[in-house]
């Protein structure tokens, strides 16, 4: 922890955070406890997926094209059926007649093109790395041998893998239907009127580069038939929306078809897809009556794993001297890569809504088009969309700062949507329920030290030191808790949002519950416990958690999007309160008392005014025994409920970081890193803190360190963890949470979501830092990732600094590097 | 084949191998030992980390028939009459982990760490861990738990060296 953090806020914001002893009093929500899922976990108890082994099962391996994109002229298999071990070789023609297609659940507009997408190719591969044969062998070595068996002949196409490019007139053709996937459209207020004659107009590209999502957990798979009945595991976050989806490509009808998302080691939206070897398991396993499983290679995982961002951003803003918004223009390229997966358009399309930020303006216009590529498509990553959107604008509303001479805190405030306005109805037409932004920020400018830094930034450019420190803040909402079903429905997404749970109360008084969310690291098991206990009045240790399991929780729609708490969370509460209401009228029949003058408090009905009561685990014992119920109740305690809020959430928060850059040797540090998030009410601060941390490491990973780099070809130059950089510890620092609270008003728990709020905040603190760092050097964007060689290139080739600016404000530009207010800089520009 | 003579966690076992598998399939598929997990196929993850000899390897680099005559501690043999090991309980305690796929690797890794550095300050647990990535938890909380398991554990030898009175 840097030494100019204020150490007694940090101590009162780790207190608040649980971490130095937990709240007293009863109730569960709030309090940080330890999580329930770690005893497995540190144990090495636990089942991932490949750890799963059945009698007889077989392996899987799949040959993959080396090309971006070829026809395919022939496939010999036979010398690898031949090979030892080998029970079987299928080649995509061999299956071509049950493949089907891998599905496409969100086509955001009428005209949407969505291709035929096989599971393995059979006639033309569109991107390196794509499935072209199976083998399936006796242990995993020997499939792996046998795949350098087979011939494949291909005839090379010409691979297209910038998204420009493939717009030209004569570019070579992904799909025969031409390379844009569909244009997307949306707009509110009078964007021409905005931009006449505004006294500034902020032009700028970003290029959002390619990620690999790298969950830890590379994916696997398990299929096993027992007759017309089968069973798939898979490291999947959707285990109930993949269950539908396979069903509908496969032929297996549904009710005969069980999917089971076992421990899963991270997805971050890897995982949210219905994946080809999914789909090819399943189809072998019928076609053997045997078990198989496939588990990837990391560098099979970084070819096919779907990947994400890669977007280019033309952003504008259109301001009155003062700083304050009229409008905000975004033209957005979209890469697709060479299908749409599951929900591949609808990324760029969650962003769209979340380009004005938090800030307020008189119109918007929002233009994407979806660009084919002959590159693995793209989905969803951590964040999806929104990440984008906040860089865009909140790195934008720097260069804002920079033109006017402002403090980039300072022409956030004077557009930002004040705490009084709430709920208020953005430009996108969301209505942002409730939020604080002056508290959040506020909170982590006391924290950061911020005049502080700022001084010694003064210092070290009068000083012309060799290292330079940068400042950045980033503010930003995002649109969580995905529901409601109706609004999704209007944005053409295939599939609805809410959120189902049961909760059981057993013959001895012990809890289960049964949601429809999909946990892989998000602790829903303790959360949910915590919910459960305070709401039924049990201790925390009697609830038990179920999940992930189509067998066990028949219903749900699963984890992603910091949808979990949300709308999960919330079920999981309604449940609790129909079995009260259930047990109440039990208690009052019992206690000859009528339901309204019976009590509920810790655990036990009471009759109002008298000593007389049941406890919970009673009633349950008796709806149990059911020898004397009320007529017309049934037996049990238990019940189901499912929860579809009437609108998103909006987490909002302030991070702000400080970057040490040696203009030397372009290296960068982060030397300190605040971060102060309104989730809204917090179930578990310890919980909320990690998720917190893990989504800024994200970030940074995207801001200095990860890209997924092709050649021309289309070859994936990053296939392995030594080409693609994920933040190791001895990359980071030590991060300081804090916390404002403002709950939600679309939830009795007033909960608004956090997985992806640091993933969102990060990177634009991170790189606004890093160009905060270089303005005195004439440099006004560094392309992401900000590696050492990419900014020592920057300050190379624009010399010596330009005299000593001022503090806080960078340089003016009318006197600094001479960039004129509106020019755009281009990727080429920037990309250096 | 070569036959190898192996101890995990405790039990000796008698294998025939084939020279190319890996000393972490070897514990997986054959042994059963599925605690400890595979995240990468370049040693750059460190998920697979196990103590061979007392000391941590990447057990994805290790040939099984190298292993032959070692002596190898997985994440299932820490704990000591149902006791976890310090090291497993700080990072209970400190939230250091959320999907817990690289814990195993990083709970070795700590351990091993300590060895050489029983009282690591944070810039020393951040570079001994550059080895053991993690995706989920930014790693502040790996960082703390790394410090306190060293704190209990010195704790535990001084009790041990000075029984109490
Ligand atoms: S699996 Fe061994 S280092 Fe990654
Ligand atoms: S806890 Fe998920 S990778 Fe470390």
């Amino acid at each position: 922890m840097s030494e100019e953090l204020d150490a007694g806020l940090v101590a009162e914001q780790i207190a608040e955070s649980g971490r130095l002893g937990e709240p007293s009093g009863a109730r569960e929500v709030g309090r940080a406890r330890r999580r329930k899922e770690d005893a497995r976990l540190v144990t090495g108890r636990t089942t991932w997926t490949d750890n799963i082994q059945l009698p007889g099962m077989l392996y899987m391996a799949f040959l993959r094209s080396p090309m971006a994109h070829a026809r395919i002229t022939r496939v010999d298999t036979s010398a690898a059926r031949g090979r030892p071990g080998v029970v079987a070789v299928y080649s995509g023609q061999d299956l071509a007649d049950e493949q089907g297609s891998l599905p496409c659940a969100w086509p955001v507009t009428e005209d949407i093109v969505i291709p035929d997408h096989p599971p393995m190719a059979v006639r033309e591969v569109r991107y390196a790395g794509e499935a072209v044969a199976c083998v399936v062998a006796t242990d995993r070595y020997k499939a792996a041998d046998a795949l350098e068996a087979i011939e494949v002949d291909y005839e090379p196409l010409a691979a297209v893998t910038d998204m420009t490019e493939a717009l030209a007139e004569d570019a070579p053709l992904v799909h025969e239907s031409g390379n844009r996937a569909f244009t997307w459209k949306f707009a509110g207020g009078d964007i021409d009127a905005a931009f006449r004659d505004a006294p500034v107009v902020i032009e700028r590209t970003y290029v959002q580069q390619r990620l690999i999502p790298t969950a830890m957990e590379p994916r696997a798979v398990v299929a096993t038939t027992d007759g017309d009945d089968f069973t798939l595991y898979s490291a999947t976050q959707i285990p109930h929306v993949l269950r539908v989806m396979l069903a509908l490509t496969t032929g297996i009808p549904e009710h005969k078809l069980r999917v089971v998302a076992p421990d899963v080691g991270g997805g971050f939206g890897s995982k949210l897809q219905v994946t080809a070897e999914e789909v090819l398991a399943l189809l072998v396993t019928r076609r053997l009556g045997k078990p198989v499983k496939w588990t990837e290679s990391r560098s099979e995982g970084n070819l096919t794993v779907h990947h994400g961002r890669d977007q280019l951003q033309r952003i504008s803003l259109a301001a009155e001297r003062d700083g304050r918004l009229r409008g905000v223009r975004v033209d957005l390229l979209a890469d697709m890569g060479a299908y749409l997966m599951l929900v591949t358009p609808g990324v760029p399309l969650l962003g769209a809504f979340m380009y004005n930020g938090i800030y307020k303006m008189d119109a918007y216009d929002f233009t994407c088009t979806g660009v084919f590529t002959t590159k693995m498509p793209t989905d969803a990553y951590r964040g999806a969309g929104r990440p984008e959107a906040t860089f865009a604008i909140e790195r934008a509303m720097d260069e804002l700062a920079h033109e006017l001479g402002l403090d980039p805190v300072e022409v956030r405030r004077r557009s930002w949507i004040t705490h009084q306005e709430f709920p208020y109805e953005t430009i996108c037409g969301l209505t942002y329920d409730s939020g604080n932004y002056e508290a959040a920020t506020d909170k982590a400018l006391a924290l950061f030290g911020y005049d502080k830094l700022r001084a010694e930034q003064t210092d070290r450019r009068e000083r012309r030191d060799p290292v330079q420190l940068g400042i950045g803040v980033s503010t930003y909402t995002e649109m969580c808790g995905l529901a409601p079903s109706r609004v999704l429905g209007s944005l053409s997404y295939g599939a609805g949002g809410w959120e189902h749970a049961t909760v059981r109360m057993l013959p001895t008084g012990k809890v289960e519950v049964v949601t429809g969310t999909s946990p892989h690291g998000q602790g829903h098991e303790t959360a949910w416990s915590q919910i459960a206990a305070d709401a039924l009045g049990v201790p925390f240790g009697d609830v038990a958690v179920l999940h992930g399991d189509t067998a066990i929780s028949h219903k749900g729609m699963d984890t992603y999007g910091s949808r979990s708490l949300v709308v999960g969370g919330v079920a999981v509460l309604a449940a609790c309160e129909k079995v009260k209401d259930k047990a109440r009228q039990l208690a009052a029949h019992m206690l000859e008392a009528a339901a309204d003058d019976v009590e509920f408090a810790d655990g036990s009905f009471t009759v109002r005014g008298t000593a007389e009561g049941k406890t919970i685990q009673e009633l349950a014992l008796a709806a149990f025994a059911a020898h004397d119920l009320p007529d017309g109740v049934e037996p049990g305690l238990d019940a189901e409920a499912t929860f579809d809020p009437d609108n998103f959430s909006f987490p909002h928060g302030t991070h702000l970081c400080a970057v040490e850059v040696d203009t030397e040797t372009g290296a960068c540090a982060i030397r300190s890193y605040v971060a102060v998030d309104d989730v809204g009410s917090v179930v578990n601060p310890l919980i909320v803190e990690g998720q917190v941390h893990g989504g800024i490491a994200q970030g940074i990973g995207q801001a200095l360190f990860e890209e997924a780099v092709h050649d021309s070809e289309g070859n994936l130059l990053t296939t392995t963890m030594a080409d693609y950089l994920i933040p190791s510890a001895a990359d980071l620092p030590d991060f300081t949470t804090g916390r404002t609270e403002t709950p939600a008003t679309s939830n009795p728990l007033g909960v608004k979501g956090v997985g992806e709020a640091g993933t969102i905040a990060s990177t634009p603190a991170v790189v606004n830092a890093v160009v905060d760092a270089l303005r005195p050097y004439g440099v006004h964007d560094v392309r992401m990732p900000c590696t050492p060689e990419r900014i020592w290139r920057l300050v190379a080739e624009a010399g010596a600094p330009a005299p000593a600016a001022t503090a806080g404000t960078g340089e003016p530009a009318a006197s600094g590097a001479g960039e004129t207010t509106t020019s755009a800089s281009t990727p080429e520009e920037s990309a250096r | 084949m070569p036959r190898i003579t192996v101890t995990v966690d405790g039990i000796t076992y008698e294998e025939e191998v084939e020279p190319r598998l890996l000393l972490v399939h070897l514990l997986r598929d054959r042994l059963g030992k599925t605690g400890t997990p595979v995240g990468c196929d370049t040693s750059n993850c460190g998920a697979c980390t196990v103590l061979l000899d007392g000391r941590s390897a990447k057990s994805c680099s290790v040939l099984a028939v190298q292993a032959d005559g070692s002596d190898v501690v997985t994440i299932e043999g820490l704990a000591q009459g149902g006791e976890w090991h310090p090291m497993q309980k700080a990072f209970h305690t400190e939230h250091a982990l959320q999907c817990g796929y690289c814990t195993p690797g990083m709970i070795m890794a700590a351990i091993d760490l300590l060895r050489d550095d029983p009282d690591p300050s944070e810039e020393a647990v951040r570079k001994g861990l550059e080895g053991n990535l993690c995706r989920c938890t930014g790693y502040c909380n790996i960082v703390r738990a790394v410090r306190r398991g060293a704190q209990e554990m010195s704790q535990a030898r001084q009790e041990r060296e000075v029984p109490a009175s």
